[in-house]
């Protein structure tokens, strides 16, 4: 491609973004904000691609806009439909008083000023010389890393501390949201023909995730995209109205939350018990374990971002359970 | 100094400041939420943006780690956001 295409090309998609984003806040209709985010991490995934991050772009489709997108239409479901579509006495309290209209002036004066400190600051950035220490340290250590994909070499070696906190603050996410209520009720069962393409998308889905997740080692991909994946195959069955959805009862189901920590954690100590640093693998067994950290991650992440769209503990075994179970009977016949 | 690292970088600064501004003047606390989700994006944009090297050239993957991290946490901390509105809805329909 040309350089004036490609200077045409990143000139449309950067303005559809700042477009949508600003369409997304402009707006006081929640559903219309969310939907218009939706479309903004979408548009943002194809720029990943553009800037040559394909693991950044996966994880944004099926993070940033898919499940991202699902948890926030679900908060639009859950709030009473009268009072929460329009939030009209936003523009109102604001354009009603004077000093209202001032304050609104001044965060967006403030506002602005804080993205010309940004660009001024990133500018003088990109004007010096171009620091390659780490990039070049990445590339020369990459053969004893285990695997073959850079990102995945930063994530779960040069970096494991990183991912490994990570997990902890999804695990400590997951913690909040069961101290913070119930569970939403669930959904309508589908038609059939919702019905039909569900049977086919969940195992395609979650064919897709141990693809996403075995292929991480040498090309885009990684437990991150992999567990999103996993978690939209439960997502699907629960808007299909199943009251199965993939998750195990009980102590099972903990187990699976603190695996990802778990055998990360693991994996560090039985390596400190073997003299070597905490996380530091031995080269030759490094693809092994990593693909071991990162079999535990993805349904970890599964689990937390699945447990996230129900919004609580899931009780088990419930008359809810036993009715549903009867429809699935049902509607097997 | 690239084009597009410059061209991206600087709608990045853009996005964050229309996100922050969003974040504090929106009465509702979901429209918050997607406001700090965009000010997250426009952060991601200029991580991104930084770390491209140009056409042919591989991009510096440090960034792109930070970057898949911070997606991840960002959704939980957005999971727990919202497990904390639809609580603060309840107290305050039982008041």
């Amino acid at each position: 491609m040309n350089t004036t295409s490609l200077l045409v090309f990143d000139g449309l998609l950067l303005f559809s973004i700042v477009c949508l984003a600003w369409a997304s806040l402009a707006t006081t209709d929640e559903r219309r904000s969310v939907i218009l985010f939706m479309a903004f991490g979408l548009v943002l995934a194809v720029a990943w691609g553009r800037l040559l991050a394909p693991d950044v772009a996966l994880a944004e489709a099926a993070i940033g806009a898919g499940l991202s997108g699902a948890l926030l239409l679900a908060a639009v479901r859950k709030q009473s439909p009268g009072s929460s579509r329009t939030h009209a006495n936003t523009d109102r309290n604001y354009s009603g008083s004077g000093a209202k209209v001032a304050l609104q002036w001044l965060i967006t004066l403030l506002c602005a000023a804080l993205a010309g400190t940004l660009a001024w600051a990133l500018l003088h950035a990109l004007s010096s010389a171009p620091h390659d220490t780490l990039p070049r340290a990445i590339s020369d250590n990459l053969v004893a890393s285990g695997v073959s994909n850079p990102v995945t070499a930063v994530l779960l070696n040069f970096r494991a501390y990183d991912t490994l906190l990570e997990l902890a603050v999804l695990l400590t996410a997951v913690l909040g949201i069961f101290a913070l209520g119930q569970t939403t009720p669930g959904y309508q069962p589908a038609g059939p023909v919702f019905d039909g393409l569900v049977r086919w998308l969940v195992p395609v889905l979650i064919l897709t995730a141990g693809y996403l997740l075995w292929v991480g080692a040498h090309a885009p991909g990684g437990a991150f995209q992999a567990g999103a994946t996993l978690a939209a195959a439960g997502v699907v069955l629960r808007l299909a109205g199943r009251s199965r959805i993939g998750l195990p009862d009980g102590f099972m189901l903990r187990i699976i939350m603190a695996a990802g920590v778990g055998v990360f954690l693991l994996v560090g100590l039985t390596l400190l018990l073997l003299g070597r640093p905490f996380l530091g693998y031995p080269p030759a067994w490094a693809g092994a374990l990593i693909l071991l950290i990162e079999t535990a991650a993805m349904l970890s992440i599964a689990a937390t971002l699945l447990l996230a769209f129900v919004g609580g503990q899931p009780q088990s075994a419930g008359v809810n359970a036993a009715a549903n179970r009867q429809h699935e009977e049902n509607s097997r016949c | 100094m690239l084009t597009a690292q410059v061209l991206y970088g600087l709608t990045a600064c853009v996005i964050v400041a229309l996100g922050l501004r969003g974040a504090l003047l929106h009465a509702s606390l979901l429209q918050r939420v997607v406001a700090i989700n965009v000010m997250g994006a426009g952060v991601f944009m200029l991580l991104i943006a930084v770390a491209y090297r140009g056409p042919g050239l591989p991009p510096d993957p440090l960034p792109h780690a930070l970057v898949l991290t911070g997606i991840v946490v960002a959704v939980s901390a957005t999971a727990l956001a919202l497990a904390l509105a639809r609580r603060l809805h309840a107290e305050q329909d039982n008041d």
